[in-house]
Formats: C-alpha cells, sequence, structure tokens
C-alpha cells in the first residue's frame, strides 16, 4: 500500500476525532438546556431553563461584559501584532521577540495571569517597588486594579498571552503573502515602511489569519481561568458564571448551566459577527487611505511606540514569571518589601515528592495527543498532496474546536463517556486533547508542508524511489524541523488543557495543569508559584527538545 | 440447603454489592475492604489537608491494605457534580466516587437527591463510640438538616476573627456584628468578605442575619418568601451600610478565605475571619501571617457547625470508604488532625468518652500562639437551614454582586 492509498483515511478520521466529541457533546448540552435529563427529573421538554436564565440578575450585565472583554482584548491583539509586524518585521529586535515566542506560547494561560496578577495588584511587585519612596506610605494603596469591573486587567491579561499566538499564525502565513518583494516594491514607490506593510502585506496575510482571529475572538470571549483570576467579579464574565452554575450544589442548576452554555455559544458567535463588522471598517478605512495617494514616509514615532507596547507584552509575561518566582520560595513577605524577608522552601518541599504522578501523566497524555494528532495532520495532508488541494472544509473543521466555547460540549461530552461506560483512562483523555491538540498542530504544520519544493519528490522517484522511501528519506527529514516544531507545539497544548482534563479524567487521571489550578484555589501564593513553574517546565522542556533534535538532524558533518 | 442458600446469598451479594458491606459487622468489613482503593473527593487547596491525607492513606494502607487516593477538588460541588451525572447515566454501581468530603448546601443537595449510602452506617462504626452528640449537637443535625447516618463526622467549625496585634490593638477590636460597622466606619478600607456564594462569605451573611434577625426561629426553618423578607430586613439594610466601608469600596471582594488572609499578610485589611479557630496558628507555622497575629470572638457568639464525610449511593469500594471514615474518626487520627503543625482542625470526639491514653494524645497539642483556648472561644450560635443560604446568597447576588 502507498502513503497517498493509506492516507484516503486522513479526512474521515479528522472528521470523526474531531467533528465527533463536538458535536455529540453539544446534543448532550442542547437537551438539558431545553429541559431534558431524566436522571435530575427532566422528562419534558421545555423552555424553563431559559426563564430562569432571564431571571438571573445581572445576566445581561455578565454577557456584556463577555462581549466587550472578549473583543477589546481581540482589537487590541491585533492590533499590536499588525502594527509589530508593520514596523519592525525582518529587523532585529523582530528576530528577538520571534526567539521568545515559544517559551512565551508554552507559558500556560493561568500561570501568566497569575504572574501579572503579582505584578500589577496594589500590593504586587510594581508597588512594592514604589513603596514607600513613591507613594509615601508602607500600606498597599486601596485601588481597584485587578478584578477591576470593566475587565482592564483580564484585557491586558489576554493581550499579553495572544500577540504570541498571532505572531506565530502570522509568521506561519508569512511566506504566501510574499511579504519581502511587495515591501521592495511599495518602498521603491516612497511608501513608509509601515504603509507599505498595510497596503500590500497585510490583505493577504490577513486572509490567512482570519480564522486564527476568529478563534482568538472566540476564546477571549469565553475563558474560564483567565477570567477567575484577573477579571471583574461583581458580576464576572458570563463563562464564569455558567462553569459556576455547572458545579453547584443546587442541581436543577445543571439545566440553567446548559442553557447559559448555548447563551455563551450564541455570545461568541455574536463576538465574531461584530468582528466581521469591525473587518469591513478596517479594509474601508485601509482603502481610503491607500486611495488618497499618501505614502506616510514618516512613521518613526509609530513604529517606536509599536516596539515600545510590543516590548511591554513580553516584559509583563517575564516579570510576572519573575513574580511567580520570587513567591514560590517566599517565607513572610510583608508589604511593601521589594523581597521576601525570609526565603523558605515550603511551597517545594510540599511539591516535589506529589509532583512525579501529575508530571507524568501530562507528559504521556502530552506526547500521545502530539503524536496521534501529527499522524493523523500527515495523513491528511499526504492526502491533499495526492489531490492536489485542500477540502473547502478542511481549515473551518480545524478551527471548530476552537472557535466553539468549551464548556458548550464539555459537560455533555462528560454525561457521553459516562453514557458508553468509559472508564477515565489515558486512552480517553488522549482522545479528548486530540480535539484540542491536532488543530494547533496541524496549523504549525501546514504552511511548512505545503511551502516544501515538490520537485524533490519528483526527483527523488525519477532516481526510483518508492513513495515510501521518498516521504521517509525525503521529505520528512528536509520537513523535520517544522515537523519537531509542532509536535512541540501540540504537546505543549496539551499540557495546558484545564477543563477536558477535569471533566474526562474524573479526577481519577490528574496532570500537572489540575492540580495547579485546584491548589489555586486555596490562593497560597508559594504554591501557586511553585506549581506554575513546574506547569511551565514540560513546555518549555518539549521545545527545548524540538529545539534541540533539529539542530542535530541538521547538524554539519 | 444451607450451603445453597449460601451460594444463593453469595450470588445474591454478587449482583448488589451495596448490602455486601455491613458496618455491624465489622470483621467482614475489614476482610472485603483488602485490596481496594478508596477515591476520597476532597477539597484539595490546603496543603497542610493534603499532607494529612498523604499520612492517613499511608496508615490505611499498612494496616488495613486499604489504598486511599485523595481526588483534590477545588469546590467540593464539582463531587456531587460528577455523581450526579453518574445517576444520570444510569450507573448505580461502580461509581468513581467513593467518599467524600461534605457538609451543609451540598449534603442537603445529595440527601434530598437519594445520592448518599443511607443505612445508618455512620452510627454503626467502630470508633462512634467515642462521639458524644449530646456535648456536640451539630453532629445531629448538619445546617438543621437531619443527618440520620448518612455522613460520618470529621471535624468541628467555630467562626473565629484574627487581627495583627501589631498593628491594632486587641481592644479595639469589635464584639459584635453592630459593633464591627462602627469600627468599619472609622476605619473605611480595612475589612472585607470573600464574595458570597463562597462559603466564609455566606458565613459571615448567616453570622449578621443571626445576630440581627427579629424571628431567630424562623432560620431554623425552610425558608419562605414572607419569613425572608421579614427576617433578612436588618441584615441587608447592615450591607448597604456596611459594603461602601470595604476594602475597595466594597466593588470588588476576595473570592475565598485565602485570598482574603493574603489580603491581612499584605496589610489591605485589618480584620479577617475564618471557620477553623486554630487556622491562625497554622498560618503562623506556616510563615503566611505574622507571628503578631491574635484571634477574638463576639461576646455574643459566632456560628458553629459539624464537617462530615459521606458515602455515594454507588461508591465503588463501599468497604474501603467505611474502613477509612472509621480510621479518620479514630482518636488517633483525630488527635494528629488537631495539632496546629498538622492542620489545627477541631476534634469531633467527646474527651470525656477516651481512655486516658487516648485523652493525653489530646492534651499534649500545643495549639500555636493565636488559637483561643475551647473555653475562650465564647457560645456557638446554630446554622440556619440551609435553604437560607441560598437564599442569601442569590439575595446578595443580586444587590450587591451584579450591580
Amino acid at each position: 500500500m502507498t502513503p497517498a492509498a493509506l492516507s484516503r483515511l486522513g479526512p474521515p478520521l479528522l472528521v470523526i476525532l474531531l467533528g465527533g466529541p463536538i458535536g455529540l457533546g453539544l446534543l448532550f448540552t442542547v437537551l438539558p438546556a431545553f429541559g431534558y435529563l431524566p436522571a435530575l427529573g427532566g422528562n419534558v421538554f421545555s423552555l424553563e431553563p431559559f426563564q430562569r436564565l432571564l431571571a438571573e440578575p445581572g445576566l445581561w450585565k455578565s454577557a456584556g461584559l463577555s462581549l466587550w472583554t472578549g473583543l477589546a482584548a481581540a482589537l487590541l491583539s491585533v492590533a499590536l501584532t499588525t502594527a509589530f509586524l508593520a514596523a519592525w518585521s525582518g529587523t532585529r529586535p523582530f528576530r528577538a521577540v520571534e526567539r521568545l515566542l515559544g517559551p512565551l506560547l508554552a507559558l500556560p494561560h493561568a500561570a501568566a495571569a497569575f504572574g501579572l496578577a503579582f505584578l500589577i495588584a496594589p500590593s504586587g511587585l510594581f508597588f512594592r517597588a514604589l513603596s514607600p519612596g513613591l507613594t509615601g506610605s508602607a500600606t498597599p494603596p486601596d485601588l481597584l486594579i485587578v478584578n477591576d469591573p470593566l475587565g482592564l486587567a483580564l484585557i491586558a491579561g489576554l493581550v499579553a498571552k495572544e500577540v504570541p499566538f498571532l505572531l506565530l499564525v502570522a509568521l506561519a502565513a508569512m511566506p504566501q503573502a510574499d511579504g519581502e518583494r511587495r515591501m521592495l516594491v511599495s518602498a521603491s514607490l516612497g511608501y513608509g515602511r509601515m504603509a507599505g506593510f498595510l497596503f500590500t502585506v497585510w490583505p493577504t496575510l490577513y486572509r490567512q489569519m482570519r480564522l486564527a482571529v476568529f478563534a482568538v475572538v472566540a476564546f477571549s470571549s469565553s475563558v474560564v481561568d483567565v477570567a477567575a483570576i484577573l477579571g471583574p467579579t461583581t458580576p464576572p464574565t458570563l463563562s464564569l458564571r455558567l462553569v459556576r452554575w455547572s458545579a453547584d450544589p443546587d442541581l436543577s442548576l445543571r439545566f440553567l448551566a446548559s442553557a447559559g452554555a448555548l447563551l455563551q455559544l450564541a455570545l461568541s458567535a455574536l463576538a465574531i459577527l461584530v468582528w466581521i463588522g469591525f473587518e469591513r471598517i478596517g479594509r474601508h478605512g485601509r482603502e481610503n487611505l491607500a486611495a488618497n495617494g499618501q505614502r506616510f514616509p514618516g512613521d518613526r514615532a509609530v513604529r517606536w511606540l509599536a516596539l515600545v507596547l510590543q516590548a511591554l507584552t513580553v516584559f509583563a509575561l517575564l516579570a510576572g514569571i519573575l513574580a511567580l518566582m520570587l513567591w514560590s520560595v517566599a517565607g513572610l513577605w510583608p508589604f511593601p518589601d521589594f523581597l521576601p524577608l525570609t526565603v523558605s522552601i515550603q511551597g517545594w518541599s510540599n511539591l516535589l515528592p506529589r509532583l512525579a504522578e501529575p508530571l507524568g501523566n501530562a507528559a504521556l497524555i502530552g506526547v500521545l495527543s502530539a503524536l496521534f494528532a501529527l499522524l493523523l495532520a500527515l495523513f491528511c495532508l499526504i492526502r491533499e498532496d495526492a489531490t492536489g488541494l485542500a477540502p473547502r472544509w478542511r481549515s473551518p473543521l480545524l478551527y471548530l474546536p476552537l472557535i466553539v466555547p468549551q464548556a458548550a460540549f464539555l459537560f455533555g461530552l462528560q454525561l457521553m463517556a459516562l453514557w458508553g461506560g468509559l472508564v477515565p483512562s489515558i486512552l480517553s483523555l488522549t482522545l479528548v486533547h486530540l480535539v484540542f491538540v491536532a488543530p494547533y498542530l496541524f496549523l504549525a504544520l501546514a504552511p511548512a508542508w505545503s511551502a516544501y519544493d515538490r520537485r524533490y519528490e519528483q526527483v527523488a522517484a525519477s532516481l526510483g524511489g518508492s513513495a515510501w522511501t521518498v516521504l521517509w528519506r525525503i521529505k520528512l527529514p528536509m520537513l523535520s524541523r517544522a515537523v519537531l516544531a509542532s509536535l512541540a507545539i501540540g504537546f505543549a497544548v496539551s499540557v495546558g488543557l484545564y477543563l477536558p482534563t477535569l471533566l474526562i479524567g474524573a479526577g481519577r487521571i490528574t496532570t500537572i495543569t489540575t492540580e495547579a489550578v485546584a491548589l489555586a484555589s486555596g490562593g497560597n501564593r508559594r504554591v501557586i508559584g511553585a506549581y506554575a513553574l513546574a506547569q511551565m517546565l514540560l513546555p518549555a522542556l518539549g521545545f527545548l527538545l524540538a529545539d534541540l533534535s533539529a539542530r542535530l538532524i541538521w547538524r554539519r558533518p | 440447603m444451607r450451603r445453597l442458600l449460601a451460594a444463593f446469598g453469595l450470588s445474591l451479594a454478587l449482583l448488589i454489592p451495596a448490602y455486601a458491606a455491613d458496618p455491624a459487622d465489622w470483621n467482614a468489613v475489614l476482610a472485603e475492604a483488602k485490596g481496594e482503593t478508596v477515591y476520597f473527593n476532597a477539597w484539595g487547596g490546603s496543603e497542610n489537608i493534603n499532607a494529612y491525607l498523604e499520612w492517613a492513606a499511608g496508615e490505611l494502607k499498612s494496616r488495613y491494605d486499604v489504598t486511599l487516593v485523595q481526588v483534590k477538588l477545588d469546590d467540593t460541588a464539582n463531587a456531587v457534580a460528577k455523581v450526579v451525572a453518574e445517576k444520570a447515566a444510569g450507573q448505580a454501581q461502580g461509581g468513581s466516587v467513593d467518599l467524600i468530603w461534605i457538609n451543609g448546601e451540598n449534603f442537603a443537595a445529595m440527601k434530598a437527591q437519594g445520592l448518599l449510602l443511607g443505612n445508618n452506617w455512620a452510627e454503626k462504626l467502630p470508633s462512634r463510640r467515642f462521639v458524644d452528640a449530646n456535648e456536640k449537637p451539630t453532629i445531629l443535625s448538619d445546617f438543621t438538616v437531619p443527618v440520620e447516618g448518612q455522613e460520618s463526622p470529621w471535624g468541628m467549625a467555630k467562626l473565629v476573627f484574627f487581627h495583627d496585634s501589631a498593628k491594632t490593638k486587641p481592644e479595639d477590636m469589635p464584639k459584635s456584628a453592630a459593633d464591627l460597622l462602627a469600627w468599619a466606619k472609622e476605619h473605611p478600607g480595612r475589612f472585607t468578605y470573600p464574595q458570597p456564594p463562597d462559603f466564609s462569605g455566606s458565613s459571615f451573611l448567616k453570622q449578621v442575619l443571626v445576630e440581627l434577625a427579629p424571628d431567630k426561629a424562623a432560620l431554623a426553618k425552610p425558608v419562605d418568601d414572607a419569613s425572608f423578607t421579614a427576617v433578612s430586613a436588618p441584615l441587608f439594610a447592615y450591607l448597604d451600610q456596611l459594603n461602601p466601608l470595604l476594602w475597595r469600596g466594597g466593588r470588588a471582594f476576595p473570592q475565598n478565605y485565602p485570598a482574603m488572609k493574603q489580603l491581612l499578610a499584605d496589610n489591605e485589611v485589618d480584620v479577617i475571619f475564618a471557620f477553623n479557630p486554630s487556622e491562625a496558628s497554622s498560618a503562623i507555622a506556616s510563615g503566611e501571617l505574622p507571628g503578631t497575629v491574635r484571634s477574638f470572638t463576639f461576646t455574643k457568639g459566632t456560628l458553629a457547625n459539624t464537617h462530615f464525610v459521606g458515602i455515594p449511593f454507588n461508591a465503588k469500594a463501599e468497604a474501603g470508604a467505611l474502613v477509612v471514615a472509621d480510621f479518620l474518626l479514630s482518636p488517633e487520627a483525630q488527635a494528629r488532625k488537631q495539632d496546629p503543625k498538622v492542620w489545627g482542625d477541631p476534634t469531633v470526639l467527646s474527651l470525656a468518652k477516651l481512655d486516658s491514653a487516648d485523652r493525653a494524645r489530646f492534651e499534649r497539642i500545643d495549639l500555636g500562639p493565636a488559637t483561643l483556648k475551647p473555653d475562650h472561644l465564647g457560645p456557638a450560635l446554630d446554622e440556619p437551614h440551609p435553604s437560607w443560604m441560598e437564599r442569601l446568597e442569590t439575595e446578595w447576588t443580586k444587590r450587591y454582586g451584579a450591580k
């Protein structure tokens, strides 16, 4: 059997493994949303769950908050990514940021949010540096910085994490946009660097990135862990209320939670619709600017602003990691001391003996789901090589798990797993992780795959190499760097997954991430610091290994 | 014939494992529990408690060959949700939760849904003989809901306030809810409570409710609309005044007790409270709070309750769960739990019922610098019926949590 024949399995498998869990999970969310869940006394279909939902105090404020924070975070992230690309792509500061992308992406959302909170809270590192010298007070200022009602801290936290993701997507799409040559032409016509980029490269680039941007919009409007740490609390965002309803001891709230999950789904869809409106406005503005012929050669100030803002997000994440490190070894650390009064290994000594199992589970599930996803991606890509084009449904299918809010289908999926008598196992968790790992891995690998010069294959085949030989000896080795990088990204995604692990693992199988979030509920900053660092360890190791093996493969003899 | 009956009984036992573990025949329970793995669903947010359970796991393994695994929850309701989901899926045995740490509204919800093992098992445990329910009445009535042997007591809780004596004087500390409001007027921004429905925050609401309610008898009964409005009116009048005087002007709240504890450590507030009298001593021992923190209570009393362990109706390792529940109730385990260097959770046992060796285990414990002696804890106020808590939480959210 040739690789091409075997790869026929790829597309159907992708549909089943990604679409299946989401579809079935959604079905088992829709039923209770309309009152049907016999085990809880819901035997008839009714609109009662929605009536209860609408009677919830502050529901529309929560929904509005989700919409606002989601759109604002997405808009700022896209604007910053665009500005930074326009102003600096191909330069040394850009390459510096590019090198940091892996570690920044590997930083789990919860850890990044905690780091930011430890940094900017009134008793955080920032105010400790200013007090009492500049603030004149040994008491932290009574300022509402974290958990502010407008969700500004939440937006900041999301932007810091989404910009690296968008930059990664943009870098992957860059080859198709033919940036260098277009920039040369626009520069020769006298356009400023940023204007040239916006008028010539950005439209093509954005088309490639569009679904990823939708995923950012949907994710930001439905995020749970970051909102719990940085978001408003009176009331919290819809996603957070939803998760709380689904965990309320008053069991009739399950119906309410399911109805809320559908509202969340509608809300994320609305956010994307509004975003499409933004796109039109943006395109209109850009076309007008381009049409009036101005060349904007003097963009120095804006370029520096873009660099400063970009540096600020990187700095915030790195300083957050520093704050986590300090807290993980802190004994007593009263305000306004900038460093802990006493050092204590309590956080770590508590942690180390029980680190082995959750780390081992996370690593095993991560490796399995990444390898499985790689196989799936290769099958599909080889199939696409054979048919000559990617099926139209491929991108929407891949982005489906990233766009549908997790809460909307995971509770249903949990019911499903029980129905099927699926005992939580490494395998069932791997399958659920695959739903989220496969898209990221696929998206990371596909650009390099399609940029590969297929004439190498023709040459090899003409020299008598079988299809398998060509694949194993020529194509995969040549693409090894991209393959390894995509594996590392898939692995990092798997390690960071919280809700799916919690619900499908049913507490029987814990990973470093479920342990970290459970302990974070205890609020002990020493333990949070230690666990957040341990949580970063695996993805960081993954990227390091990928980088080292790529160097090994490509070393000069 | 007898052999036939025995065979019949055996096959029945295989079919319906729930009948296999009868705590009245303790040796049979021990025999059946051998080799079982008990998944204990317990809040995992405290390293002290997790370490204590690891110790218990070691003892249970070596003594009874029972493997205890703590499933660390960030909210007990998640475990309730799991049992619900299993019931929804028709899984009447072999469930994923064997033992659950529970009280109050979670217990009321599980009991009402028939999700807990009945049989009065909790009162048949061997260590139950050291319990005196007359001395600690909340052991029989969990937030006024009759326990009826469906959960076994594990620890006692009482609301206690803490302050840092290096920054505020003990004699300036409020002595009642009304006093606290007056104090907050003089010290705006220096007090807060965790946001309801967090358990500690809701407890604070109940404390004020019990102190101010005109008709205290209504609190022991399930809430209804008429009584709620009348009985809770003084509480909400109080909160209307207090909330603007809170930390961050009452526009944000800490999300739980540990977050509030961190505020005291950061000098963002002056007064905090907890449901465990030795919590401050434990926090001093672990370096989370300065050594100058001290406790106080209200002169006319503070809320008190008991927390329990329960066994879901479909537990897979039922015999193992019974063995664990009994071990957790034993004088040895209870004494270790009360030591603030370990956990500091007050015992449910009656010292009068222990022999001298076991009593000595408790008398040896150094309660720590910030823990009030049991006779200084002040009167115990009863918890209202759990339905009050839910109504209070909803009403609080409507008024202050969703402005």
